[in-house]
């Protein structure tokens, strides 16, 4: 038995998850119409490579990588591209993204597949596969996967596989174990063989024994997997935020990530188990990210997991298991940590905006499961959000210099580290939404440093513009200088002067000194 | 106490070297409170302080010429700024001060321009490119808003736009949530209040 270890704090939300679970993951019919967003992705926006008019066929590359941050978009299913303009994605800013709207012509028609043997291939390739092939983490954060692998000179020991799901309600991680385990497994096996990592540990909550043991069995199936007799399946305790990546390194392994570094930096790599699932996918049979599962559940008849294409209308996609009549909301996420979906008209995101990669699960609200929040009261400094705090933070402090817009001094008390769990807001008794106040800081303090950024760079480039204009004006003097002095020179040369004709030149020549002079000082003190 | 007296006196010398030393060998070229206040400076180079530059501006603070509250692209905030770093009071803006507009940038209108390069020459910061006679753009990213280039053209094809709210650069607002008053209480109806008044924007 491996001796597991603690983070600090922690809540017990009740979990929710059964509803979803009664029933085996289903296809979801094609729908009318897709919104592809070309921004899915942590990092830049992919580039159209597709016009409006084009028949395209699934799997089709329609967004290229642009920069070292970014990954690919496909055709989810084959059809023709009936806009590229910006269309309301699930952002809780509300604004449009750029989309690509795909009519589906009902073949469902693949592209020709490559799929590749990852040991004859070398990391650098396998990592160029994963980008075109837009693979990009399935946990929530959708960062690029190639990018995750991209390691240097790094010795990684341990890969964690995160099947913990600790949100409430959200179970398609648990069923895409429970049902497709042996792929998870080899996709985790190639993540393994990319990292050069010794070990693969599978981090579930224990709440997920028929996960536990599919994965257990298919690692005992899977040949390569026991070759290496490095997997292994860890039933870790339900906690909520337990599949917080950094929380779970702790929890499997007893390292602390230190603030402001990387897993990577104390020799550790998590991947979603989805990510893992869909890693096999990309190179085993070629094909690219096109689907996910996602749960359906909340105040729905029936409460399911769905293997949805990416950009299906996610009201569409609710529609399957049939909300109830007094669904009042819509969560895209979890409970704790998701983004709310309003009815078309109401302000921020409407549930008509498309399932993208990050998509895992959405929630029909309800007045009764989700009461409206109580009026926020002053804080009593009662500390508990400090005792459930997964990061060791003081959200109390936080919170006071976050209102204050003393932003410096949040700083200064970690507010980066927090990951926004939402654990302190959860259990405040003066029910003070303070992920709000925390967001709202981290996103003045980043534009501003961003701001000073472009501040920084603008007095360079003034600065070198006045170095550049000073310089030309030097040499034009200088040019005028030596032109002067050839001149003189060849006179000279000429012919022997009378005495007089001496007198002549040297008053010249004073003259002249005395012109450059004036030059220069203009030079020196220039007007304006 | 003769050898105390010599000790002290040793370590005075010694002390005073050092110091001597240390303001030959790391003496800061130009003067530091003027790069102090220029790095709060925006950076648009606009003029609008009445100085040819932020540079300038922050010379004649240093200097105690020019008041803190002159820059309109720095807004109140960048005026809180210089208070804070000068030890001074805030002051709002003054009568002659431009008011702080949204920032923008420049937009060449290409089909027009007849590629003159008198706004390449008036830019503070090279953000336009362009050869003579050819069409001339400004690099939006690096163009500070600064307007120098409006008044230059010929032809008039400058227009300054406003930077449009987009997801890559919208912000999480300060937190706005209703306070229903349903408590009757007098107590926490006052502490209602309190946390309102706190809560601006
Ligand atoms: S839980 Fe709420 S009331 Fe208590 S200290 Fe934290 S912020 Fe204040
Ligand atoms: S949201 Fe941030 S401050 Fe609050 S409990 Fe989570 S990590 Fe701590
Ligand atoms: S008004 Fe313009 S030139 Fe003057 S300090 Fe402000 S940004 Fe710089
Ligand atoms: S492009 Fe025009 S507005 Fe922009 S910085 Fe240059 S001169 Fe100023």
């Amino acid at each position: 038995m491996r001796k597991l270890f603690h983070f600090h704090g922690g809540i017990h939300p009740p979990s929710n998850k059964t509803q979803s679970t009664q029933t085996a993951i289903t296809s979801a019919p094609l729908p009318t119409k897709l919104t592809i967003p070309f921004h899915q992705h942590a990092g830049e926006t992919a580039k159209p490579v597709v016009k409006v008019g084009d028949h395209v066929l699934k799997g089709q590359l329609i967004g290229m990588p642009d920069g070292f941050v970014s990954s690919a978009v496909h055709a989810s299913t084959s059809g023709t591209i009936a806009a590229i303009d910006m269309q309301l994605i699930a952002h809780p800013s509300g604004l449009p993204n750029l989309c690509a709207t795909l009519i589906p012509d009902g073949k469902d028609e693949w592209v020709t597949l490559n799929p590749v043997d990852y040991r004859s291939h070398s990391v650098a390739e396998l990592q160029q596969l994963l980008r075109m092939a837009g693979v990009v983490g399935l946990g929530g954060a959708a960062f690029p996967s190639d990018v995750k692998l991209r390691i240097g000179k790094q010795k990684i020991k341990t890969l964690i596989l995160n099947g913990a799901e600790c949100e409430p309600y959200i179970t398609c991680d648990d069923m895409l174990m429970r049902e497709r385990a042996a792929e998870i497994v080899q996709g985790a096996e190639i993540l393994r063989f990319m990292l050069d990592a010794d070990e693969v540990l599978y981090g579930v909550e224990d709440n997920k024994p028929e996960a536990i043991a599919a994965l257990q069995q298919a690692i005992t199936a899977s040949k390569s997997a026991q070759q290496n007799k490095s997997h292994e399946v860890i039933a870790i305790p339900t906690i909520y935020p337990g599949g917080s990546a950094k929380q779970l390194i702790r929890v499997l392994t007893g390292l602390e990530v230190p603030s402001g570094k990387l897993p990577t930096d104390i020799g550790v790599q998590c991947f979603n188990v989805a990510t893992a699932y869909t890693v096999h996918r990309a190179l085993a049979h070629g094909e690219p990210l096109l689907s996910r599962v996602v749960t359906i559940t909340g105040n729905v008849r029936k409460a399911q997991n769905y293997e949805v294409l990416i950009g299906v209308p996610i009201n569409e996609l609710v529609a399957l298991s049939v909300a109830l009549s007094d669904t009042n909301g819509y969560i895209m996420g979890g409970p704790m940590m998701g983004v709310p979906l309003h009815a078309m008209n109401a302000p921020g995101p409407a549930v008509q905006v498309p399932v993208v990669k990050a998509t895992n699960c959405v929630i029909a609200a309800s007045a009764k499961l989700f009461p409206p929040p109580q009026p926020a009261l002053p804080c009593i400094r009662c500390t508990r959000c400090v005792e459930v705090c997964p990061a060791d933070l003081q959200p109390q402090d936080l919170y006071w210099f976050a209102q204050s817009k003393e932003f410096g001094r949040a700083q200064a008390f970690s507010l980066f580290d927090c990951i926004e769990c939402g654990a302190c807001s959860y259990v405040c008794p003066s029910h003070i939404p303070l992920v709000q106040y925390y967001r709202f800081a981290k996103s003045e303090i980043r534009a501003r440093e961003y701001d000073k950024l472009l501040a920084d760079q603008a007095r360079e480039r003034h600065d070198y513009r006045e170095h550049r204009i000073e310089r030309e004006k030097r040499e034009k003097a200088e040019k005028l200088a030596a032109k002067e002095k050839a001149a003189q020179a060849a006179k000279l040369a000429a012919q022997p002067l009378t005495p007089q004709q001496q007198t002549e030149q040297a008053e010249l020549a004073a003259r002249r000194e005395h012109i450059r002079e004036v030059a220069q000082s203009a030079v020196e003190h220039p007007e304006g | 106490m003769l050898s105390a007296l010599l000790v002290m006196a040793g370590i005075a010398i010694v002390l005073g070297a050092v110091l001597g030393y240390a303001a030959i060998k790391f003496r800061v070229e130009g003067n530091p409170l003027v790069d102090k206040i220029d790095a709060v400076l925006p950076q648009t180079q606009c003029g609008q302080c009445s100085y040819p530059g932020c540079k300038p501006y922050a010379t004649a603070i240093a200097a105690g010429e020019a008041d803190i509250n002159r820059c309109p692209p720095g807004g109140e905030e960048g005026i809180q700024k210089l208070a804070d770093l000068l030890g001074v009071d805030f002051k709002p803006f003054g009568g002659d001060t431009n008011a702080p507009k949204p920032k923008s940038v420049a937009i060449i209108d290409e089909s027009t321009c007849i590629g003159c390069t008198l706004c390449i020459q008036a830019c503070p910061v090279d953000a336009i490119v362009g050869a003579a006679k050819q069409m001339h753009t400004v690099i939006a990213s690096e163009c500070t808003g600064c307007e120098l280039c409006i008044a230059p053209c010929p032809v008039d094809c400058i227009v300054m736009l406003p930077i449009e709210e987009k997801i890559s650069n919208w912000k999480w607002k300060y937190p706005v949530y209703t306070l229903n008053a349903v408590e009757t209480d007098r107590a926490a109806e006052a502490a209602l209040q309190r946390t309102n008044g706190r809560a601006p924007g």
